[in-house]
């Protein structure tokens, strides 16, 4: 497109239709605008223009040193220390650096358009590949200290380098094994399962509380809790697997997929590792008993054993066998039968073998 | 200004003499770079990763990357008193605590942002003029590389400020490298020294975030850079530019200018955003622990497509021989990447296999005039598309009042029918175009001068369109296809006699033809006839 939307005298003629001829000029679109002077393809900008521009790149490169200096005050003004104080010294400090920025490059911008020229010029490009000859005297290069280095000709120097490079080749590998241990069985089992120091069974507590929780205190059907095990409430590595839900039922919500030796009075717990990917599932709507894992949305049935409703997830959560102790508290009778959380190679078909193990 | 300054002149002369870069200069301060907007948009990325580079360096001042327990003293009252790892303390710290902290902390992540939506559409840009072929394929190659690192990048770095929000991306992480058949286990287990959490992972992926993938990333960047100096920037087609050919600016002074604004528009534009866009308030979410969640968990955005596609997978699930193969984890975050980028990195050389052409190309395709390739390119943005906008199906949910369960169901026949659509909608589009510059080449354009003919009637007279126009419309290359048909005697060249040989005729024909051919039809020497208005045969139809 030719350069001279400007050209055009501005008032009653129409702005010019992309790809139309301007009405100032001839009719045919080929005659230059812009007299070329000087070297050919470099179209020097218009001096009186250049003049008024420069007035324009300085007031903005000045705004750039206001803003610039701002900056630094702003630094030195606008202490931190308040969510509040933070806020203000955080809008200082960007603002002005913002406005640095961009009037600095408004103003080069301006530089570039209206004082350098314009160009138009051409350059030849030549074929990436070298020449004939060129390749020619590489290849016989090649060949020559290929046959001097004495590489083709010595078999056995060829291949015992070979097998020199192998083991050092594998050696970084080798030597990243001390970066975890082998997974054995960890992923089968979680604390639950692990007595408390005076050989009882480990009580349920609430998460963030860190309260056991009496089971006739929790005893309003539709009630959800989130629970830990006692005395891990702080180790992520214990939780990442062994976290619950804990809901509570009216005897006749409860349907078949749910193992009732494994609940107390319509209390059920549930592990909140979604068996998808291992987000803690812990959205749940009361009417329907359905708990949702935010990441994915697989959904599980609460009152039917959690078996998958929608989603992902391919397993329901797995249920803890929950009973309580001499003081009315909460405990696991033992470790969840299945692992819990992420699906796994090892992990097999962990259902069947429980069922078989019970039969 | 006739003679250099003398301190230039000085210093100059020192380098000179010792290691000579005069040829260098000789060659290279007048190159030729083509304007474009389109060429602008890979120098977004290139600036925010400098951006990247210099925040990056600012934070590692205070950011503590450790899982080290401790209790939490700082200027964020709310939290004060809480435990919380050394990482996520050092990260409130920098927010609250360091005067700057916060807006470089913010600048961090909205350039990482940038940064890999600049080198998408950079991507798209490349992939859609053809920019990708011969030369420039290995160029293209270190495109996809940098795009992948660029995620890897992106995911180990959300990981590292430990606050809940991260640790949810990232314990997705650790599900999704369970799902690895055979490895996967033993992997996770070295990747976080243990069990999942651990007490590494934070620390390695500090390691892995500004030192590996980093260094990779600018040696990468480099490569690219100097090959593409190397072999010259494509153009668009216009008048005076040919194959052989680069026209327009040179690189000293109006280049290199125009690349200094460029960088600074970008910082500057970056910082406007880490000023009033807050990003990732990581002081709202609270520490890490694998227990808790909120709702509306939220990946940044270049990871949305992987997210989308592990909600759409229906639960698959396999028992092979004692061993789960999860394929409700594997596919969707194996086979989208696996599409995308594969496919991506051998674009170049399928399209070389189907239509034999191995000829060197350094004017751009205008994508109308390749449309089963921008086709397809339009069918991966819409696979792509729809995987990232279901991966906030939970968001449109709730904001549209739909049923969550259907905009997965809708999303799992989407995935298959949108790129199909796609597709042919493009495809139609660029027919459509083309059909526009044939007309405007055979017929000429609007000249918005009403004549009325000695009968009565009126048109509008047509004019042959701008030189330059019209040759930016010329510059429409054949594509090749391949020798296919059967000789004199009924037998079918070398190649295409099996069934493979037959597939890439076909499919070279089909790639190749050209359906709306250009023809100058009343040109240049008739125009002289347009004021005698005997034109209007040609000018009636349509408008």
């Amino acid at each position: 497109m030719t350069d001279n939307i400007n050209d055009q005298p501005e008032g009653r003629v129409p702005a010019r239709v992309i790809g139309t001829p301007p009405s100032n000029g001839p009719i045919l679109g080929d005659e230059i605008v812009h007299e070329e002077k000087g070297v050919p393809g470099v179209i020097p900008a218009d001096p009186a223009v250049a003049k008024r521009a420069e007035r324009i790149v300085a007031l903005l490169f000045t705004i750039t040193f206001l803003a610039g200096a701002a900056f630094i005050a702003s630094y030195v003004i606008f202490q931190v220390g308040t969510i509040d104080r933070t806020a203000a010294s955080n809008y200082a400090l960007g603002s002005s650096l913002s406005i640095a920025l961009l009037s600095l490059a408004a103003g080069i911008v301006v530089w570039v358009r209206q004082i350098m020229p314009k160009y138009n010029l051409v350059q030849e490009r030549h074929p990436m590949a070298s020449d004939a000859d060129t390749k020619e005297y590489v290849e016989e290069t090649f060949l020559q200290g290929a046959n001097e280095s004495g590489f083709v000709k010595h078999k056995l120097l060829r291949r015992t380098l070979l097998l020199a490079a192998a083991p050092l080749g594998l050696a970084p590998l080798v030597l990243l094994k001390d970066m975890g241990p082998l997974p054995g069985t960890a992923l089968r089992h979680t604390v639950w399962g692990v007595p408390t120091k005076d050989g009882k069974p480990r009580r349920l507590v609430v998460e963030g509380t860190g309260q056991p929780i009496r089971a006739a205190d929790f005893n309003s059907p539709g009630g959800i809790l989130s629970v830990i095990p006692e005395g891990y409430e702080e180790d992520l590595n214990a939780l990442a697997k062994a976290t619950l839900i804990l809901l509570k039922f009216r005897p006749d919500e409860i349907k078949s997929g749910t193992n009732l030796n494994w609940t107390h009075d319509g209390i059920v717990a549930y592990s909140k590792i979604c068996t998808h990917v291992g987000c803690p599932a812990a959205l749940y709507e009361q009417t329907t008993h359905h708990i949702l894992c935010p990441c994915h949305q697989s959904t599980f049935d609460a009152a039917d054993g959690a078996k998958v409703i929608f989603g992902p997830a391919a397993r329901p959560l797995p249920q803890l066998p929950i009973a309580i102790d001499s003081e009315g508290y909460l405990v696991a009778k033992s470790d969840f039968n299945v692992p819990v959380g992420p699906s796994f190679w090892e992990r097999g078909d962990a259902e069947a073998e429980a069922r078989e193990q019970k039969a | 200004m006739d003679t250099t300054p003398k301190a230039i002149a000085g210093v100059s002369t020192f380098l000179d003499d010792r290691i000579g870069p005069g040829n260098f200069l000789k060659r290279n301060l007048r190159k030729i770079f083509p304007d474009h907007w389109s060429f602008l948009l890979g120098e977004i990325a290139l600036y925010s990763f400098i951006i990247l580079l210099l925040t990056g360096t600012f934070l590692t001042f205070w950011f503590k990357p450790s899982m080290g327990e401790v209790v939490y003293s700082g200027s964020y009252q709310p939290l004060v008193g809480v435990k919380m790892s050394e990482a996520y303390a050092s990260a409130l710290n920098i927010s609250f605590d360091v005067r700057g902290g916060l807006l470089i902390r913010q600048i961090h992540h909205w350039a990482a942002l940038l940064f890999i939506a600049g080198m998408m559409v950079h991507m798209l840009r490349v992939f859609f003029t053809g920019a990708y072929r011969k030369p420039r394929e290995l160029n293209w190659l270190i495109g996809v590389g940098l795009l992948t690192l660029a995620l890897l990048e992106g995911l180990t770095g959300y990981s590292l400020p430990d606050d809940l929000l991260s640790g949810a991306g990232l314990r997705i992480t650790e599900g999704v490298m369970l799902g690895i058949p055979v490895v996967g286990t033993y992997l996770t287990f070295l990747l976080f020294g243990g069990e999942y959490p651990g007490h590494d992972v934070i620390s390695r992926f500090f390691t892995i975030h500004i030192l590996l993938i980093p260094g990779i990333l600018l040696a990468l960047i480099s490569a690219h850079l100097v090959l593409m100096w190397v072999q010259k920037h494509t153009q668009m087609p216009g008048t005076g530019r040919t194959e052989k050919n680069v026209v327009g600016a040179p690189f000293y002074p109006t280049f290199m200018a125009k690349a200094g604004a460029f960088t600074l528009f970008t910082f500057g534009v970056i910082a406007l955003l880490g000023t009033f866009a807050q990003i990732n308030p990581i002081w709202l979410f609270g520490p890490y622990t694998p227990a808790d969640i909120s709702a509306g968990s939220q990946p940044d955005f270049y990871m949305g497509f992987l997210e989308g596609s592990l909600r759409l997978m229906p639960a698959w699930e396999i028992n092979f021989l004692d061993h789960t193969v999860s394929l409700s984890v594997l596919i969707p975050a194996l086979v989208p990447l696996g599409i995308v980028m594969t496919g991506l990195a051998l674009y170049p050389f399928i399209e070389q296999w189907v239509t034999g052409d191995r000829r060197e190309h350094h004017t751009a395709d205008r994508p109308r005039n390749n449309p089963h390739r921008t086709a397809i390119g339009f069918s991966g943005i819409a696979f792509y598309g729809v995987l990232w906008l279901l991966g906030a199906n939970d968001e449109i949910s709730a904001n549209f009042h739909i049923s969550l369960y259907e905009t997965t169901i809708f999303g799992r026949f989407a995935i298959f029918l949108v790129p199909a659509i796609a597709y042919v909608v493009a495809y139609r589009i660029c027919i459509g175009l083309q059909r526009k510059d044939a007309e405007v080449l055979s017929h000429g354009v609007e000249s918005g001068v009403i004549k009325r003919l000695p009968h009565g009637e009126y048109i509008e007279v047509h004019t042959p369109a701008a030189q330059d126009i019209a040759d930016h419309i010329r510059g429409k290359a054949e594509i090749p296809i391949i020798e296919s048909g059967v000789d004199g005697e009924g037998i079918p060249p070398k190649g295409a006699r099996t069934a493979l040989g037959r597939l890439r005729a076909k499919a070279s024909e089909a790639y190749g033809t050209d359906h709306v051919p250009l023809e100058e039809g009343h040109g240049h020497d008739e125009h002289a006839a347009i004021g005698a208005g005997d034109h209007s045969d040609g000018h009636r139809d349509g408008h």
